[in-house]
């Protein structure tokens, strides 16, 4: 186990080493310079002070040796300033992180409790009306654009019914309330953003969940659980639900970037301060720094999340330890 | 021909992708023929009209610069469809060539490219998209690249494992002895025989490059208004979200339908294309 666990980890310093490479390319395609976007406001600067500040980001430099030298800063965790307000980009981030982790973890264990016993029990029904229904919904949730719900539910949730919030994650008079009546507001809050980012989740999910226990029930060993007389209901939880969980394991670690990427839109729109939205207002001000900064931490995450899938899948299917 | 007869006897029993492809084809007759179809022209400003709901005049009502909705959500139809058709041709052409190449030569360019498709696979898409296009200008023609630039991992793989086991059958061997070259043998003799999960996921790839060109425009990084597209009509709906219902809820069903209609669309090909079901009458 612990061999399996360190060839994947091994695998994963190329990756890294890609991820890096190709953040510096993207960001670096742009043909303005970012001093130049910084200074455009004002005429009056110089080209000396232009100069000045390129020296400053180190964009004097050749290329691969700026990427040589960001490198190096980004193994030590220095992301650099953000040129918007010169605040440290790493700390601009983790401050973003929380509420985005609490917001994705909250809806992947939605996604959970909802979807896994929706796609098994549409597979011990298949074909029955519940099925059919459930095969729809898992089509229209594939199909809807989140955003497209989230203005949905906004206007009957918060305009027409007027019980729901529609924006940020507290009331503004967040202060004057006790610990109960803030739990409950911030509970208000997310409501609407959990179940908008768990929808499409939900479908895939239980898709998948579907398929997998299909394949499972047609399994011999099925056949001769049910041939020496189990009830139903324990050849389905304990012979078959058990091996049709496998696989859903690994596609948990896979939504992990759906889940990250996906909330630039909903957090934009809900005015979630997250890292979603961070990424927004940062691509739209061309803060380098931090694109790049979070570009990466992104895609390092999302490696986590695979290690993560990987690991628990070997830890529940020995087949997977032994193959070479 | 006898294997297209089967698969589309199976395509055209499945009454869901029956379904798809009609609603697929009279959207591409709508935007077609956006100019004679729509009552208006979707971007001529009407200030007496400004935010009708939906009336005789204007059967899904007007936005805040008085535009007729409907117009402009007819000639939005050609966003998606140019989106659609163009951004999927880009990845379909990377994805293939990188595919084939993996699975053809393997060894030493097969891992490269497969760890090339790990690292794209790592960004969260939607992050690597929004990065490009913010840093360059955002129009319909940098969709349509990005969208292509960043959606052919898939494809790749596929290909390559269809690679993979096709270049070990004799028909394989045969044409290799006969003296083809590798470019023929990759084009002329492999690959025709491995598109038919590329179709399928091409299909599926339009569908999701509709979707993301309307969330991107919705940002307002994708189609740039006064030019009408689903995505930021939808902007103007949020904007006005407290009186204007009708902008929020038309385009977005619109979306919806059309992104549904090519899932029901892939979903059939897949089950057609898929000789592990031929035997079965229901599967």
């Amino acid at each position: 186990m612990l061999a399996y666990i360190t060839k994947r980890m091994l695998l994963m310093i190329p990756l890294i080493f890609g991820i890096t490479l190709i953040t510096f390319i993207v960001i670096h395609l742009a043909p303005g310079s970012p001093v130049e976007v910084q200074t455009e406001m004002s005429l009056k600067v110089s080209a000396q002070a232009k100069e000045n500040l390129k020296k400053l980001y180190g964009l004097d430099k050749p290329l691969h040796i700026q990427y040589i030298e960001w490198l190096q800063r980004f193994l030590e965790l220095d992301f650099g300033k953000s040129f918007v307000d010169g605040r440290k980009v790493l700390d601009k981030i983790t401050e973003r992180i929380p509420v985005t982790l609490v917001i994705n973890v909250l809806s992947l264990l939605l996604i959970l409790i909802v979807a896994v016993p929706l796609g098994v029990l549409s597979a011990t029904k298949q074909y029955s009306w519940f099925d059919k229904l459930s095969t729809i919904f898992v089509f229209v949730g594939f199909s809807t654009p989140s955003f497209w719900l989230a203005l949905l539910l906004m206007i009957l949730f918060g305009v027409n019914l007027g019980i729901l919030p529609i924006s940020g994650i507290q009331s503004i008079d967040v202060s004057e309330m006790g610990p109960f009546d803030r739990v409950l507001d911030w509970i208000r809050h997310l409501v609407l953003p959990v179940g908008v980012s768990a929808f499409g989740g939900i479908a895939g999910l239980s898709r998948y969940s579907r398929s997998s226990m299909l394949e499972v029930i047609r399994q011999d060993y099925i056949k001769t659980a049910r041939a020496k007389g189990l009830p139903e209901s324990r050849v389905i939880l304990r012979h078959a639900f058990r091996n049709a969980l496998m696989p859903i394991v690994t596609i948990l670690g896979l939504s992990v970037p759906g889940l990250i990427g996906g909330g630039v839109i909903f957090e934009t729109i809900f005015a979630i301060p997250g890292m979603g939205q961070l990424f927004y207002s940062s691509t739209m001000s061309r803060d380098y720094p931090t694109v790049m900064g979070i570009l990466v931490i992104g895609a390092v995450l999302t490696l986590v999340g695979n290690l993560v899938a990987d690991i628990s899948y070997a830890l529940v299917d020995p087949r997977v330890r032994v193959r070479k | 021909m006898n294997l297209l007869r089967i698969i589309g006897r199976r395509f055209s029993r499945n009454k869901l992708a029956l379904i798809g492809s009609s609603v697929v084809l009279s959207l591409i007759t709508i935007a077609l023929f956006a100019p004679i179809l729509a009552p208006y022209d979707p971007t001529t400003i009407d200030i007496q009209n400004v935010l009708s709901p939906p009336c005789k005049a204007h059967l899904l009502g007007t936005d805040e610069l008085g535009r007729d909705l409907l117009s402009r959500m007819i000639w939005g139809s050609r966003v998606s469809l140019k989106v659609g058709i163009v951004a999927v041709g880009i990845a379909m052409i990377i994805g293939i060539i990188i595919g084939s190449v993996s699975g053809f030569y393997g060894g030493t360019a097969d891992a490269i490219l497969m760890r090339f498709v790990d690292v794209m696979l790592a960004f969260p898409t939607f992050f690597l998209i929004l990065a490009v296009i913010a840093i360059l200008e955002p129009s319909i023609f940098t969709i349509m690249a990005v969208i292509g630039v960043t959606g052919w991992m898939d494809v790749a793989r596929l290909v390559r494992a269809e690679f993979l086991s096709l270049k070990e059958r004799d028909f394989v061997d045969a044409a290799q002895a006969l003296g083809a070259s590798n470019f023929r043998l990759i084009f002329r003799h492999i690959l025709p025989n491995a598109l038919s999960p590329v179709f399928v996921a091409a299909t599926f790839g339009i569908a999701g490059a509709i979707l993301t060109e309307s969330g991107l425009s919705f940002l307002g990084l994708g189609v740039q208004p006064p030019d009408p597209s689903w995505g930021n009509i939808l902007t103007s709906g949020k904007d006005n979200i407290e009186v204007a219902w009708w902008l929020s809820l038309f385009p977005g069903l619109a979306i919806l339908i059309t992104v549904l209609s090519y899932n029901l669309v892939g979903e059939g090909l897949r089950d057609a294309l898929d000789p592990r079901l031929w035997g079965a009458e229901r599967d």
